[in-house]
């Protein structure tokens, strides 16, 4: 057996795990000073310098509280809704490439965990397997607010997941393939995405709104309507899981719409440099990480700028506008290549 | 490797048995959706990856979701589950024996068959999925696309509101 291999494997594992983590911690530390700065306020200032250890506290404060389960939930699926939400949430991160090559002592190792042929899909299974969390969660609650929540979110999920894998089939069009790592070294240089699928990126950034349930798409936690949504009846850590499944969510789709249309671990002008293969997947990562967090800062950028939609607004949007949007995308790319591709 | 194949057959029989033994409908929802996660293994464990996959995404991720809405929209977690007579469990005993008796026997012959086509691991990867329906099988593959526009049709019309009662 290659034992050097599965013990980097192990250690990557952990390290991405522990990153997931920290950035979906300080995500919130960042929404909150996002808001401040728009809202003109100062946002968390007490624990620490400019409030960095705010997150820490927040978490403290999720575990020491009372956790109630209401008499009339059922119990085991009140339990297992939070943990599939979280689980699914960490799973995704398997199939991003977070950087190029290492070369150490002669060996090469791939700075992604799994290179499966078939990676945008499993995204799409995880995402699909993820509505169960918030499904289940909301319906053991035995609470009408969890309910409408829950039925909101999936039926939210559901009908923009149907745009966004059309949005991704015109992309896979381009690229020829469904492994993410074949996807971003297509993208070399700048030769990202976002530049010969605009639409299909549109698509795609609005899809991802509404599949994490973030504002403007957030009518499934609607507080004016339905007080906290799916998660009314939850409390301490269990509460904790859902509001932090939904950060990692937005870390890991900020990671694959990085990875699908800003070029991945690419930076421009990377050949001219003359840096040594090390150096350039080192700082090919990093650039990575400013593009997630960027977008990161995207989707808190436009959670506070635009008001909620309506539910009817909702649906409309995605089955009448995105979809045919989506579809006349899909038939314009495969017309551009029968036309001048392959004769 | 056979370890997996056993821990996942064991998995997809136990949770396909809780299907139709538990008696609330969302608990053999749930089975159901365990039991297609088991086999999205299986297809795996035979490197169809994309089969895999694609299972998931469709059974998993669509269907099943739907099932649990109808369940939890019609609020179907009561146990609403008949006495029967003693008829109707005498006759149940011999026709689920009887089927059982035609399983076997469908089994034992099983043995002697060969495959056609010789296995390949790369079978149910993309590429050759792809490959395989629209090169071999493109006509039928056309005609069962054409048979879900009518089924998505039918449930458009369905559920379309009625505009002359409206008024």
């Amino acid at each position: 057996m290659d034992w050097t291999l599965y013990i980097y494997k192990t250690i990557f594992l952990v390290i991405i795990f522990l990153i997931t983590l920290v950035v979906a911690m300080y995500s919130t530390y960042g929404e909150r000073k996002v808001a401040a700065f728009m809202q003109d306020r100062r946002g968390p200032n007490r624990a620490g310098i400019f409030g960095l250890l705010q997150p820490l506290a927040d978490g403290v404060k999720m575990f020491m509280k009372e956790e109630i389960i209401p008499l009339t939930a059922n119990k085991k699926l009140f339990i297992l809704g939070p943990s599939i939400a979280m689980t699914t949430a960490m799973l995704t991160g398997v199939v991003i490439p977070w950087g190029g090559t290492l070369t150490i002592g002669g060996r090469e190792f791939s700075m992604q965990i799994a290179d499966l042929n078939i990676g945008i899909l499993y995204v799409f299974a995880m995402v699909s397997i993820g509505v169960y969390g918030i499904m289940i969660g909301g319906w053991a609650s035995n609470n009408k607010y969890a309910l409408l929540g829950s039925i909101r979110a999936a039926s939210q999920m559901i009908s923009y997941e149907i745009a966004m894998g059309m949005s991704i089939i015109a992309l896979i069009l381009t690229s020829g393939s469904l492994s993410l790592n074949d996807i971003v070294q297509q993208q070399h240089g700048m030769n990202w995405n976002i530049f010969y699928q605009p639409l299909g990126f549109l698509i795609f950034i609005v899809c991802a709104f509404a599949e994490t349930n973030r504002a403007p798409f957030d009518l499934p936690e609607c507080e004016t309507e339905l007080i906290g949504g799916y998660h009314t009846e939850y409390s301490s850590m269990k509460l904790g899981f859902y509001l932090f499944a939904e950060y990692i969510n937005m870390f890991i789709s900020s990671a694959v719409i990085a990875t699908l249309y800003f070029g991945g671990y690419n930076m421009p002008f990377i050949d001219q440099l003359g840096l040594s293969p090390n150096v350039v997947t080192l700082l090919g990562s990093a650039f990575f990480f400013m593009k997630i967090l960027f977008l990161i800062f995207l989707f808190m950028w436009i959670r506070w700028t635009l008001p909620r939609f309506r539910y009817d607004q909702l649906m409309n949007l995605g089955w009448k506008k995105l979809m045919p949007l989506a579809m006349f995308n899909i038939v314009a790319t495969g017309a551009y290549y029968y036309f001048t591709v392959l004769i | 490797m056979t370890f997996l194949f056993y821990l996942l057959s064991a998995i997809m029989v136990i949770s396909a048995l809780m299907v139709v033994s538990t008696r609330s409908p969302i608990n053999s929802v749930l089975a159901l959706i365990v039991c297609f996660i088991a086999m999205a293994g299986h297809y795996i464990l035979l490197n169809a990856q994309f089969l895999a996959v694609v299972h998931l995404i469709v059974y998993t991720g669509a269907i099943m979701v739907l099932f649990l809405f109808v369940i939890m929209l019609l609020n179907l977690n009561k146990v609403t589950i008949p006495t029967k007579t003693s008829v109707t469990r005498i006759s149940a005993v011999i026709t689920g024996g009887l089927f059982f008796l035609v399983m076997v026997a469908a089994t034992r012959l099983t043995f002697e068959i060969h495959p056609r086509y010789p296995f390949t691991n790369q079978i149910g990867l993309v590429s050759e999925v792809g490959k395989t329906l629209f090169k071999e099988f493109l006509l039928p593959f056309e005609v069962s696309s054409v048979l879900f526009i009518s089924a998505m049709i039918g449930a458009i019309m369905f559920g379309k509101k009625d505009e002359s009662k409206k008024l």
